[in-house]
Protein backbone atom coordinates (compact mmCIF):
# COMPACT_ATOMS: atom_id res chain seq x y z
CA UNK A 1 0.00 0.00 0.00
CA UNK A 2 2.88 2.21 0.97
CA UNK A 3 4.46 1.59 -2.07
CA UNK A 4 1.05 2.50 -4.15
CA UNK A 5 1.96 5.91 -2.38
CA UNK A 6 4.86 6.34 -3.58
CA UNK A 7 4.60 5.32 -6.60
CA UNK A 8 0.93 7.76 -7.28
CA UNK A 9 3.16 10.81 -6.02
CA UNK A 10 6.03 9.82 -8.16
CA UNK A 11 3.84 9.60 -11.39
CA UNK A 12 1.33 12.85 -10.38
CA UNK A 13 5.12 14.70 -9.94
CA UNK A 14 6.70 13.37 -13.39
CA UNK A 15 2.76 14.74 -15.21
CA UNK A 16 3.38 18.06 -13.54
CA UNK A 17 6.55 18.07 -14.88
CA UNK A 18 5.88 17.11 -17.97
CA UNK A 19 3.38 20.13 -18.13
CA UNK A 20 5.53 22.76 -16.67
CA UNK A 21 8.50 21.57 -19.31
CA UNK A 22 5.66 22.67 -22.24
CA UNK A 23 5.60 25.53 -20.87
CA UNK A 24 8.94 26.15 -20.84
CA UNK A 25 9.35 25.76 -24.38
CA UNK A 26 5.90 27.08 -25.24
CA UNK A 27 7.08 30.31 -23.94
CA UNK A 28 5.10 32.80 -25.13
CA UNK A 29 7.51 35.82 -23.28
CA UNK A 30 11.23 34.84 -21.94
CA UNK A 31 9.53 35.51 -17.79
CA UNK A 32 6.86 32.67 -18.46
CA UNK A 33 9.84 30.51 -18.93
CA UNK A 34 11.10 31.58 -15.83
CA UNK A 35 7.81 30.51 -13.60
CA UNK A 36 8.25 27.51 -15.76
CA UNK A 37 11.52 27.09 -14.28
CA UNK A 38 10.13 27.74 -10.80
CA UNK A 39 8.30 25.17 -10.63
CA UNK A 40 10.25 23.12 -11.72
CA UNK A 41 12.80 23.59 -8.79
CA UNK A 42 9.78 22.94 -6.42
CA UNK A 43 9.41 19.74 -8.23
CA UNK A 44 12.49 18.69 -7.92
CA UNK A 45 12.09 18.90 -4.34
CA UNK A 46 9.26 17.00 -4.54
CA UNK A 47 11.10 14.46 -6.63
CA UNK A 48 13.97 14.39 -3.51
CA UNK A 49 11.35 13.63 -0.80
CA UNK A 50 9.63 10.65 -2.37
CA UNK A 51 13.80 9.35 -2.84
CA UNK A 52 14.44 10.25 0.73
CA UNK A 53 11.26 8.07 1.81
CA UNK A 54 11.82 5.40 -0.08
CA UNK A 55 15.51 4.90 0.10
CA UNK A 56 16.06 5.90 3.65
CA UNK A 57 19.13 8.25 2.60
CA UNK A 58 18.07 11.16 4.74
CA UNK A 59 21.29 13.79 3.72
CA UNK A 60 19.34 14.15 0.45
CA UNK A 61 17.10 16.89 2.36
CA UNK A 62 20.18 19.05 2.55
CA UNK A 63 20.18 19.10 -1.29
CA UNK A 64 15.94 20.05 -1.21
CA UNK A 65 17.39 22.78 1.16
CA UNK A 66 19.82 24.22 -1.06
CA UNK A 67 17.82 23.98 -4.26
CA UNK A 68 15.06 25.84 -2.94
CA UNK A 69 17.83 28.65 -2.19
CA UNK A 70 19.85 28.30 -5.54
CA UNK A 71 16.28 28.39 -7.62
CA UNK A 72 15.42 31.67 -5.60
CA UNK A 73 18.89 32.83 -6.54
CA UNK A 74 18.09 32.49 -10.15
CA UNK A 75 14.89 34.07 -10.19
CA UNK A 76 15.96 37.18 -8.79
CA UNK A 77 19.00 36.95 -10.83
CA UNK A 78 16.98 36.29 -13.94
CA UNK A 79 14.27 38.95 -12.62
CA UNK A 80 17.21 41.90 -12.37
CA UNK A 81 18.62 40.39 -15.62
CA UNK A 82 15.04 41.32 -17.55
CA UNK A 83 14.79 44.77 -15.55
CA UNK A 84 17.97 46.36 -16.13
CA UNK A 85 19.08 45.14 -19.24
CA UNK A 86 18.07 45.97 -23.04
CA UNK A 87 15.47 43.02 -23.33
CA UNK A 88 11.72 43.90 -24.35
CA UNK A 89 8.79 42.47 -25.08
CA UNK A 90 6.80 44.84 -27.38
CA UNK A 91 8.89 46.68 -29.64
CA UNK B 1 -0.23 4.57 10.67
CA UNK B 2 2.81 6.68 10.33
CA UNK B 3 2.75 5.08 6.81
CA UNK B 4 -0.34 5.84 5.97
CA UNK B 5 0.28 9.74 7.25
CA UNK B 6 3.24 10.33 5.29
CA UNK B 7 1.50 8.58 1.94
CA UNK B 8 -1.31 10.87 2.44
CA UNK B 9 1.23 14.50 2.66
CA UNK B 10 3.20 12.89 -0.52
CA UNK B 11 0.05 12.36 -2.54
CA UNK B 12 -1.90 15.35 -1.84
CA UNK B 13 1.50 17.19 -2.14
CA UNK B 14 2.10 16.18 -5.50
CA UNK B 15 -1.41 16.46 -6.33
CA UNK B 16 -0.70 20.33 -5.54
CA UNK B 17 2.17 20.16 -7.32
CA UNK B 18 -0.10 18.89 -10.81
CA UNK B 19 -3.02 21.38 -9.70
CA UNK B 20 0.63 24.08 -10.20
CA UNK B 21 1.45 22.67 -13.26
CA UNK B 22 -2.04 22.82 -14.74
CA UNK B 23 -2.47 26.83 -13.89
CA UNK B 24 0.87 27.02 -15.27
CA UNK B 25 -0.20 25.72 -18.50
CA UNK B 26 -3.79 27.00 -18.22
CA UNK B 27 -3.70 30.39 -17.19
CA UNK B 28 -3.58 33.19 -19.45
CA UNK B 29 -0.84 35.82 -18.84
CA UNK B 30 1.99 36.03 -16.93
CA UNK B 31 0.70 37.31 -13.03
CA UNK B 32 -2.20 34.61 -13.66
CA UNK B 33 0.33 32.07 -14.22
CA UNK B 34 2.83 33.01 -11.11
CA UNK B 35 -0.48 33.70 -8.82
CA UNK B 36 -0.97 29.73 -9.73
CA UNK B 37 2.29 28.30 -9.53
CA UNK B 38 3.63 30.69 -6.17
CA UNK B 39 0.60 29.24 -4.05
CA UNK B 40 -0.31 25.71 -5.01
CA UNK B 41 3.99 25.22 -6.01
CA UNK B 42 5.12 26.10 -2.20
CA UNK B 43 2.00 24.37 -0.54
CA UNK B 44 2.96 21.11 -2.51
CA UNK B 45 6.31 20.96 -1.73
CA UNK B 46 6.02 22.12 1.68
CA UNK B 47 3.56 19.06 2.10
CA UNK B 48 6.00 16.76 0.77
CA UNK B 49 8.26 17.73 3.21
CA UNK B 50 6.01 17.35 5.98
CA UNK B 51 5.75 13.86 4.57
CA UNK B 52 9.25 13.38 5.25
CA UNK B 53 9.43 14.64 8.56
CA UNK B 54 6.29 12.44 9.95
CA UNK B 55 8.04 9.51 7.92
CA UNK B 56 11.61 9.75 9.99
CA UNK B 57 10.41 11.25 13.22
CA UNK B 58 13.74 11.97 14.07
CA UNK B 59 15.21 14.99 15.68
CA UNK B 60 17.80 16.41 12.73
CA UNK B 61 15.54 15.20 10.04
CA UNK B 62 12.64 17.34 11.32
CA UNK B 63 14.39 20.08 11.78
CA UNK B 64 15.97 20.15 7.96
CA UNK B 65 12.46 19.78 6.94
CA UNK B 66 11.06 22.50 8.53
CA UNK B 67 13.89 24.62 7.43
CA UNK B 68 13.56 23.18 4.03
CA UNK B 69 10.09 24.85 4.01
CA UNK B 70 10.85 27.93 6.24
CA UNK B 71 12.97 28.73 3.07
CA UNK B 72 10.38 27.88 0.58
CA UNK B 73 7.79 30.09 2.43
CA UNK B 74 10.41 33.07 2.78
CA UNK B 75 11.99 33.31 -0.78
CA UNK B 76 8.98 32.66 -3.03
CA UNK B 77 6.90 35.25 -2.56
CA UNK B 78 10.08 37.60 -3.01
CA UNK B 79 11.08 35.75 -6.26
CA UNK B 80 7.52 35.64 -7.50
CA UNK B 81 7.17 39.67 -6.85
CA UNK B 82 10.43 39.90 -8.66
CA UNK B 83 9.58 38.41 -11.66
CA UNK B 84 5.94 39.73 -12.05
CA UNK B 85 7.36 43.73 -11.78
CA UNK B 86 10.24 42.78 -14.20
CA UNK B 87 7.61 40.99 -16.54
CA UNK B 88 5.52 44.21 -16.01
CA UNK B 89 8.38 46.67 -16.98
CA UNK B 90 9.43 44.67 -20.47
CA UNK B 91 6.01 45.06 -21.27
CA UNK B 92 4.53 41.18 -20.83
CA UNK B 93 1.15 41.71 -22.60
CA UNK B 94 -1.99 41.33 -20.17
CA UNK B 95 -5.04 38.91 -20.63
CA UNK B 96 -6.98 40.64 -23.27
CA UNK B 97 -10.31 40.50 -21.40
CA UNK B 98 -8.33 42.13 -18.05
CA UNK B 99 -10.52 45.38 -16.86
CA UNK B 100 -8.32 47.71 -15.15
CA UNK B 101 -4.31 47.64 -15.44
CA UNK B 102 -4.23 50.62 -12.27
CA UNK B 103 -0.22 51.27 -12.51
CA UNK B 104 -0.90 52.10 -16.64
CA UNK B 105 0.91 55.17 -17.28
CA UNK B 106 1.77 56.05 -13.60
CA UNK B 107 5.32 54.02 -14.09
CA UNK B 108 8.38 55.67 -15.01
CA UNK B 109 9.90 53.03 -17.55
CA UNK B 110 13.23 54.24 -17.08
CA UNK B 111 13.66 55.36 -13.73
CA UNK B 112 11.28 52.47 -12.30
CA UNK B 113 9.79 54.78 -9.51
CA UNK B 114 5.74 54.87 -8.77
CA UNK B 115 3.99 58.35 -9.46
CA UNK B 116 0.55 58.96 -7.04
CA UNK B 117 -2.53 58.98 -9.17
CA UNK B 118 -3.49 62.37 -10.33
CA UNK B 119 -6.77 62.61 -8.25
CA UNK B 120 -5.39 62.98 -5.26
CA UNK B 121 -4.52 66.38 -5.59
CA UNK B 122 -7.45 67.56 -7.54
CA UNK B 123 -9.67 68.36 -4.39
CA UNK B 124 -6.42 70.32 -2.41
CA UNK B 125 -6.81 72.01 -5.97
CA UNK B 126 -10.28 73.38 -5.87
CA UNK B 127 -10.64 74.27 -1.89
CA UNK B 128 -7.24 76.82 -2.92
CA UNK B 129 -8.97 78.19 -5.54
CA UNK B 130 -12.67 78.80 -4.05
CA UNK B 131 -10.90 80.46 -0.95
Amino acid sequence: MFEIALLTANGLLSLALVLGFWRLLQGPTLPDRVVALELIASLTIGFIAVYVISSGRTPFIDVAMVLALTAFLAAVGFARYLEKGGHREND
Amino acid sequence: MIEFLTGLFLVVGAAFMVVAALGLVRMPDLPMRLHATTKAGVLGAGLMMVGVAVYFGDGGVTTRAVAVIGFLLLTAPVAAHAIGRAGYFVGVPLWENSKTDELKGRYDEKTHTLSSPPEMHEPEDQDDASR
